[in-house]
């Protein structure tokens, strides 16, 4: 329960210092609190000054303090880039990006941990080379020129994912499970003539749970990150498209409060793997 | 496995070697337009054809090699450096200053580093020269790639203040700053050595990711990821080959970065 505890403080922190760097960089961006109108040639510089003195001219604190305070109220801001409330459009797009990274993590993870587990099993040295080669070759291409391949050889875009967090999620639990199938107690399991299945669901997997767990609360991080630039040249109308055009169009109320979401999602994932591994560890059976 | 390490080192030496003499191994530069010629296949003057303004992409490509294998290694140092000094600092002091760097480097690792990258970039001003888009571009990569090796070299430093060396040290008189500066940082140098090492190839793919989505270094000025989104106004595979040239360089290079550091664990 106490873990539980911690946890949910340690997430509470985390998003409040985030608020805290994400306001930071708001208030010091270059062009914080200055109106498009100013640029307006027939404008006085009396009126420039009316107008300036209506933008908030707060200091760090209060603006922080009234950022948290809209974000309490669900009032994400607004998009200058759109010319939409944040929240709308993530609404919108939310549904996009969630399919995708659902996806691609489970398309991802039952290949990757596929693999891993019969590289384990199988003790065959083609396997084993076939599948570093091929993990090795991915962990070369960033996410943005594996998009761009697929594009130009027509494949189904929304598999891309899949691909870029495969050779991550296949070398780390490939590692653990070799790891723990070398563990005294699972040599000595095999030397009483139990069975390999037996020994893998018994034995083995339960040893490397807290660790693929933790890998799985990873891996949700990898991929949101690897959809921003997937969607943006794939042309998928998710977050990530909306973050890449928020950053060329310097919508920084946007790309602050998706930074937040974002980070808020990952951390949920990372705790909560950590917690079910927790419990995995207390009680293996 | 040592001769496949010996090749691979062999490899970056001499891609180092080829991007540092660029000038030497071909006669045009990297901005410089055949406006004659756009789009020419492979010939004698231009060994890899000209792009669609004109440039040669042989020029290109050396020049590119320059940017992203220099400076990649350029922002890994400041990375290693920031997470010496921090993690140092943390592991040393320990209690709540340790606690609250921590949380901050927490924050930065729950952070997705792509968007955190896209949403600091974007606070830059982005219509910007060339060469200050390449410091921005790399100094943003080492400012914000040193939360991962912070927190080793934190785990790190704990255990050494917690050995008997410093301990016989601090019984012996010596203060804060000479235990930090003369017993502990100096061990750290194999930890800091291997994150340096660890972080090259993850900033080399970085910047071509940025580069691609257009947020990286600014034209006429080349980097892999700027020659790598010449691949979007391709319609296929087979147009070119020699277009892929620089695709193929990037996976060599990385690709020697995981075989010589094979032996260390890569970051996820």
């Amino acid at each position: 329960m106490l873990s539980w505890w911690k946890h949910a403080a340690r997430i509470v922190a985390t998003i409040l210092l985030g608020g805290l760097l994400g306001a930071t960089l708001l208030r010091v961006a270059p062009g914080f609190g200055i109106d498009d109108e100013e640029l307006d040639p027939r404008l006085s510089h009396a009126s420039i000054l009316a107008l300036r003195q209506n933008q908030p001219g707060e200091n760090l604190l209060s603006f922080y303090f009234h950022h948290l305070t809209r974000l309490a109220h669900g009032d994400l801001g607004f998009s200058r880039t759109f010319e939409r409330p944040v929240s709308q459009l993530l609404r919108e797009r939310a549904p996009e990006t969630l399919k995708l990274v659902g996806l691609g993590l489970l398309l991802g993870w039952t290949l990757a941990f596929t693999l891993a587990l019969l590289t384990t099993t199988a003790r065959s040295w083609s396997l084993d080379l076939g599948a570093s080669v091929l993990s090795g070759i991915l962990l070369c291409l960033p996410a943005a020129l594996l998009a761009l391949l697929f594009l130009l050889t027509r494949a189904p875009v929304r598999l891309v994912l899949a691909l870029i967090i495969f050779p991550k999620v296949f070398r780390y639990s490939r590692s653990l499970l070799a790891r723990s199938a070398a563990m005294p107690h699972v040599l000595t399991a095999r030397a009483k003539g139990l069975g390999q299945l037996r020994i893998l669901f018994w034995h083995v997997l339960p040893t490397a749970a807290p660790q693929l767990l933790a890998l799985a609360g990873v891996s949700v991080s990898l991929t949101f990150a690897a959809a921003i630039p997937v969607e943006a040249l794939c042309d998928l109308p998710g977050i990530g498209q909306l973050a890449w055009k928020a950053a060329l169009g310097r919508d920084l109320y946007l790309l602050v409060n998706l930074t937040m979401i974002v980070t808020t999602v990952t951390l949920l994932a990372n705790s909560a793997a950590d917690v079910l591994g927790h419990a995995l560890t207390v009680n293996p059976s | 496995m040592k001769s496949v390490r010996t090749v691979a080192v062999l490899f970056l030496a001499a891609m180092a070697i080829a991007c540092l003499f660029a000038s030497f191994l071909t006669s045009s530069t990297y901005a410089h337009q055949f406006r004659d010629i756009p789009d020419a296949p492979p010939s004698h003057q231009h060994l890899l054809g000209t792009d669609d303004l004109g440039r040669d992409r042989f020029a290109r490509v050396l020049y590119g090699t320059r940017v992203s294998l220099l400076l990649a290694p350029a922002a890994a140092l400041l990375s290693s450096l920031l997470a010496a000094v921090i993690g140092g600092i943390a592991g040393f002091t320990g209690g709540w200053i340790a606690r609250v760097i921590m949380a901050i480097t927490d924050l930065f690792l729950s952070l997705p580093w792509l968007l955190l990258l896209i949403t600091v970039r974007a606070l830059m001003p982005l219509n910007v020269s060339p060469i200050t888009s390449v410091i921005i571009t790399f100094a943003l990569l080492g400012c914000l790639g040193w939360a991962a090796a912070a927190r080793v070299v934190c785990a790190d430093a704990r255990s050494l203040v917690q050995s008997d060396f410093v301990l016989l040290a601090r019984a012996s008189g010596a203060g804060g700053l000479r235990l930090l500066c003369r017993h502990i940082m100096p061990n750290l140098r194999s930890i800091l050595f291997a994150q340096f090492w660890i972080s090259v190839p993850v900033f080399i793919l970085t910047e071509a990711n940025l580069g691609i989505l257009g947020l990286g270094v600014a034209e006429p000025l080349p980097s892999w990821g700027g020659l790598l989104r010449e691949l979007e106004s391709y319609s296929s595979l087979t147009a070119g080959p020699w277009q892929f040239v620089p695709l193929v360089l990037l996976i060599a290079v990385v690709s020697c970065f995981q075989i010589v550091l094979h032996k260390q664990e890569l970051p996820v």
